[in-house]
């Protein structure tokens, strides 16, 4: 079938949007037809969201087209997208915490009647309307705002990780109800980190790769090596093989560990951790979404306390009641959100020397000579460009996090605690990093090194434990830490079970098929190949 | 905070469990309510007299302050504040009281509405800057209050002026039982008639959800520009009967704010508006207000040396808002 | 701020907009020192001749009384708070020491007026700090709280009507050669201290730091109720300084003296260039700010207009300015 232009329901040619300093869109283009499910696919920090923003008028490009229906158009707010047909699902549900289920939805001009109806279809039979949204669990949240999008019947749905933090009964029954929209003249935009849902309900995906977009494929079977592969582009590749340091481990063995985690529990996600962390090692931990590490880190940093299990530094137990108390023990933290890190007004420099002054014998006069030489010997070794250091928030985001691990590589390392330091940067500063985590373990520090990039226990790691549902379910020598065996373990899976990819495949394609009767040809694109999870 | 939520209908619920719900909803309003009912009755024990003229001078001492609170109410639900109203009901007061000076009745009633379309377009003022320049509203309406007090002194130097007749008999007196101020009976009919219409209507909505989640808002639907101008604009409204009321309660114009600013913020708190926006109502604030204004009256009573009601006030007004942020830490803890 | 606008439109010629832009953000102090001398040649040119030493003397006199608690506000901007308590603490303060200079003497009178001070900064400063009270709502509650209980005190003692000491009355209101107030020696030091203290000590930095991002301070490890109970009490103090020289000033001893000085010492914040959601801003610019409302009032009270239209410009400066560093100093 050929498409004229005007055969298409939505098409955005040329986009581009910049942050400040931060490229967040150079040239991203989307086309997607009448009755299809377009997947739209990339790394963290390829543009997804940004572009979707754009689609609904909530951020204004900087330049490019967008055609409705072949009518050139200019979106300036989200209720203008609304009236126009194109409706956003984010992945915050939209709906005003204060109000009333009912409210919310005279707030869209949301018909009941519908509303119900699809909110039956995605599983949520016995709702109150008069409950406040607030007191609402966020699963459900996510699909009263599901259901709210499609009561009004848009052209254009967009999905932003709808899928995410659903349990599973829930996610079979929304992508049993995005699978139904394909065939009609309405769409869906579906974005999602999971290759299986995507193999699962998408008919094309449109691929996203630093603000660009580098392809558009067919999702049939076996198209997802070809997405992975546009998604990735350039692969990490002059970087320290991993075998050499194999070795490493046994200087480790031996001495006291330097952090020793006992049974660790929080609430519902944190349920039972247990590890050492040894001098010299960089332990990684790998876990898909949610699994409990943000809490285990939370906990580590003192942010949290603990419901249970016991916590030792240097084989003496400790307790955290504030961050400043793990930071005393020696147990620092870096953050991968750097908008929690930084003072973005202020300088290289106070945030580089920040730790030095928070305790209240630190409040005197400062001796900035020594600070000044402690900030540029951590500047030099991270080689950070301080060109734009008078306010952190004019640096690249690589630059940024640059500075939150400067500020503790300037104090001396005893314990790094790095929670995905490398999401959303460029390769360059990543290489710069894991090489960085690498010397402070060869100087005798412990780093506990949480990544959503699976490759990176490869290049960084010398061992890992694989959390999953609040546990640790595993424990991987770097050498046997594939990205496949990884997978594997982080669906919990037994070693010697077929490959990951296939059974989760299985898994949702068996849903799928089971949700859509015998129309869908979802079960034969049902194969999804191992891609990390965010 | 116990906050009170936006109040829905309810039409599918059943009456018992629609009560339930709406009890849960106004708890906090519930409590002050019983509180002054209690106070009434202290009232009653300390001072036996207590009657008629005390229930009226009640009514109207509380008038001026209440529809400000009202005032406050509106802008901080919408996850604004206003350090003006105090010089808005000053610049109200002396144009009413310098224009209806000598005129005949009826030009009163014209001069009335004119200073109530100035309070709209005071508000309207407002939250265009706030709006537009994107300064911190704190920042904004508190040079404000500078302005229009400043406007206010080149209106009316001295106190002076005076009122159409109609306007204080219009507050002062009962209406049909003796036991009903006519200053509480136009307090009701003032803000049911302006302020429930539209807390019913899509811009109420509007207003709770800015207050409540601004991104979420947006994403809804809602114009956030607009929708807080608009809260301003109501504000102001509010903010001239305020002052049209003092013009009312004194007769003259006095061109100098009173208290009014910081006493609406703390009435506000009191009466159960989240400072965070999107959650309480109207009718706590008002309550705050009487309770506040009979706590004063009792200390008299009491012989009590009234600067100790305002050592209370502070105290309460701090006390509620430490329990209120102390609960909050605890349900974040849990 | 006709001045800055004037002033941008001058340059806008042969500088670019970026650079304008970038000066005003970077270096504040020379847009507002610009508009601070532009005000006294306009002074000097609507009333010839009358700048000069002995006006100087008055300008100087008034600022610093501003400049003092304009650091208030400052101190608690920078952290993203404000301390509307400041008039009620300065007035108790000015009211206790001239109930005191009839019996005990003055300087009795400035230790108890101090601790009680430090006590309700104390108090301010749990409740910012440690229950999380915002400061705006706080600081109003306080300064109910002190204007009560100073009332209270003023029933309990017996004020004569030349409280306001000898002393205070000459550190306030005089000046050597009618030029140099004495009340620099009080300010001098004082200034010398906030300016050191948020740039070269540890506290400063860490003012800054709890304004710019709470959640960044926390995890590096400051404990931010310390500094902020620290921060009240300090604010607390200066008020009271302020208060000392204020019932000087005017000869004048009441619990409600300073409180008209409380907007616009916010205001010579604002114009100074601290934002009041913390993180940016700095104590020189404030006092170029104090200079600058100074400056301001006494031209427009030179020319004989009322206070009426010196408040409506005040007002509109704030608006003006306010908005100008947000326009500079904005993300986008």
């Amino acid at each position: 079938m050929t498409l004229t232009s005007t055969d298409l329901l939505l098409e955005a040619t040329g986009i581009s949007k910049t942050y400040g300093a931060v490229v967040a869109l150079r040239s991203a283009s989307l086309a997607v037809r009448p009755g299809e499910v377009h997947a739209l696919m990339g790394a963290n920090g390829a543009g997804k969201s940004t572009l979707l923003k754009i689609l609904t008028g909530a951020v204004r490009p900087d330049g490019g087209t967008i055609t409705v229906r072949g009518r050139q158009r200019t979106v300036h707010s989200p209720a203008e997208a609304r009236r126009g047909g194109i409706v956003s699902v984010y992945q915050e549900p939209a709906l005003i915490p204060d109000l009333d289920i009912r409210s919310n939805l005279r707030l869209t001009e949301t018909p009941i009647e519908p509303f119900r109806h699809w909110l039956n279809e995605l599983g949520i039979e016995d709702l109150d309307l008069s409950s406040i949204a607030r007191r609402v669990p966020l699963a459900s949240l996510r699909i009263i705002d599901l259901a709210r999008a499609m009561a009004i019947e848009p052209d254009v749905l967009m999905l932003d990780e709808i899928t995410a933090a659903l349990p599973a009964n829930l996610t079979e029954r929304v992508l049993a109800a995005v699978g139904r929209e394909r065939g009609g003249d309405r769409s869906v935009i579906f974005i999602s980190h999971r290759m299986i849902e995507i193999a699962a309900v998408c008919d094309r995906a449109t691929v996203l790769r630093e603000g660009r977009t580098v392809g558009v494929v067919d999702v049939t079977q076996g198209s997802e090596e070809r997405i992975v592969e546009l998604m990735l582009g350039q692969i990490v590749e002059d970087m320290p093989a991993a075998a050499e340091r194999t070795s490493d481990g046994a200087k480790a063995s031996g001495s006291t560990p330097r952090l020793t985690a006992r049974g660790l529990s929080s609430s519902e996600r944190l349920n039972d951790v247990s590890f050492d962390l040894q001098p010299g090692e960089v332990l990684g931990v790998v876990a898909l979404e949610g699994q409990g590490q943000d809490e285990l880190f939370d906990i580590l940093a003192g942010s949290q306390r603990p419901s249970g299990g016991e916590l030792l530094v240097d084989g003496s137990p400790v307790s955290f009641r504030h961050p400043a108390d793990a930071i005393r023990a020696g147990l620092v933290y870096v953050a991968a959100d750097r908008a929690e890190a930084l003072l973005m007004q202020r300088s290289v420099r106070e945030n580089i020397a920040l730790p030095f002054t928070t305790r209240i014998r630190q409040w005197g006069l400062i001796d900035l000579a020594s600070e000044g030489r402690a900030v540029d010997a951590a500047v030099a070794k991270l080689q950070i460009d301080t060109r734009a250091g008078s306010e952190v928030r004019r640096l690249s985001g690589g630059n940024q996090q640059k500075v939150t691990i400067a500020r503790w590589v300037a104090g001396g390392v005893h314990t790094m605690l790095c929670f995905d330091p490398t999401r959303g940067i460029d390769i360059r500063t990543k290489q710069q990093i894991y090489l960085l985590l690498r010397d402070l373990a060869e100087a005798g520090a412990g780093v506990l090194l949480y990544t959503s990039e699976l490759k990176e226990v490869q290049l960084a790691c010398d061992r890992a434990i694989v959390i999953f549902g609040g546990r640790v379910v595993a424990e991987i020598d770097v050498a046997e830490a594939d990205e496949p065996a990884l997978l594997r373990a982080a669906y919990n899976l037994r070693v010697d079970a077929p490959l990951p990819e296939d059974v989760a495949g299985e898994a949702v394609a068996e849903v799928v098929a089971a949700a859509q009767g015998s129309t869908g040809a979802g079960a034969e694109g049902a194969r999804a190949l191992p891609v990390s999870e965010r | 905070m116990s906050a009170v939520s936006g109040t829905i209908d309810t039409e599918r619920a059943r009456p018992a469990d629609a009560l339930a719900a709406s009890a849960r909803r106004n708890a906090w309003n519930l409590a002050l309510l019983g509180f002054l009912a209690i106070l009434l009755v202290f009232t009653k024990l300390i001072q036996p007299s207590y009657g008629v003229p005390g229930v009226q001078g009640l009514a109207i001492s509380v008038l001026p302050l209440a529809l400000a609170a009202v005032a406050q109410a509106i802008v901080v639900l919408s996850g604004g504040i206003d350090l003006s109203i105090g010089s808005m009901m000053a610049l109200v007061n002396v144009v009413a009281a310098t224009q209806m000076q000598g005129r005949s009745e009826e030009f009163g009633v014209a001069v009335v509405l004119g200073v109530l379309l100035l309070g709209l377009a005071l508000g309207a003022v407002n939250g265009t800057l706030i709006v537009l320049t994107r300064v911190p509203d704190i920042i904004v309406t508190l040079a404000m209050s500078f302005v229009w007090a400043g406007c206010a002194l080149l209106v009316l130097p001295t106190p002076g002026g005076g009122s159409a007749k109609w306007l204080p008999e219009l507050v002062s007196g009962s209406l049909g039982n003796e036991w009903i101020p006519k200053a509480a009976v136009g307090l009701i009919v003032v803000v049911a008639l302006i302020w429930i219409p539209v807390r019913r209507s899509w811009l109420g909505l509007s207003l709770y959800a800015i207050g409540s989640n601004r991104l979420a808002a947006f994403r809804s639907g809602v114009s956030v520009g607009r929708t807080r101008i608009l809260s301003y604009t109501l504000m102001g409204l509010f903010a001239a009967l305020a002052g049209v009321s003092l013009t009312a309660s004194t007769g003259i114009g006095t061109p100098v704010p009173g208290p009014y600013t910081l006493l609406s913020v703390a009435a506000v708190v009191l009466g159960g508006v989240s400072l965070a926006g999107g959650r309480g109502s109207v009718f706590g604030p008002i309550l705050a207000v009487i309770i506040l204004q009979l706590i004063r009256t009792d200390m008299t009573f009491l012989d009590i040396n009234t600067n100790f009601a305002t050592v209370l006030q502070g105290l309460i007004l701090i006390g509620v808002v430490m329990i209120g942020s102390l609960v909050q830490i605890r349900a974040s803890r849990a | 701020m006709s001045g800055v606008a004037s002033a941008s439109g001058a340059r806008n010629a042969w500088l670019t907009g970026a650079a304008w832009r970038a000066l005003f953000r970077d270096r504040p102090m020379i847009p507002l020192l610009f508009l601070l001398a532009i005000l006294v040649v306009v002074s000097e040119l609507a009333r010839p001749g009358i700048v000069g030493p002995e006006w100087i003397g008055v300008i100087l006199r008034a600022a610093v009384l501003l400049a003092i608690l304009a650091g208030c506000q400052t101190l608690t901007m920078l952290t993203g708070g404000i301390d509307l308590s400041v008039g009620a603490v300065g007035s108790m303060a000015g009211f206790v020491v001239a109930s005191f200079a009839a019996g005990a003497g003055w300087p009795t009178g400035v230790v108890v007026a101090l601790i009680a001070a430090a006590i309700a900064g104390f108090v301010t400063g749990i409740g910012v700090g440690v229950f999380r009270v915002h400061p705006l709502i706080m600081t109003l509650g306080m300064s109910f709280v002190i204007l009560g209980l100073a009332n209270v005190w003023q029933l309990q003692s017996v004020v004569t009507s030349t409280g306001v000491p000898r002393e205070f009355r000459s550190l306030g209101s005089q000046a050597y050669a009618e030029v140099v107030p004495f009340s620099l020696v009080v300010f001098v030091p004082v200034a010398a201290l906030i300016l050191v203290g948020l740039k070269r000590t540890g506290y400063g930095r860490l003012l800054y730091a709890i304004g710019d991002n709470p959640i960044a301070a926390r995890l590096s490890g400051a404990r931010s109720w310390q500094i902020l109970v620290v921060l009240y009490v300090i604010s607390a103090l200066l008020a009271a300084i302020a208060g000392f020289l204020y019932s000087g000033y005017t000869n004048v001893a009441s619990v409600t003296l300073v409180d008209s000085a409380v907007l616009p010492s916010v205001a010579a914040a604002v114009i100074g260039g601290t934002s009041i959601l913390g993180g940016r801003g700095g104590y020189g610019g404030t006092i170029v700010g104090a200079l600058i409302l100074t400056v301001v009032s006494s031209l427009l009270s030179s020319l004989g207009y009322p206070e009426a239209v010196r408040q409506v410009l005040f007002g509109a400066i704030i608006v003006a300015v306010a908005a100008a560093y947000t326009r500079v100093t904005g993300e986008t």
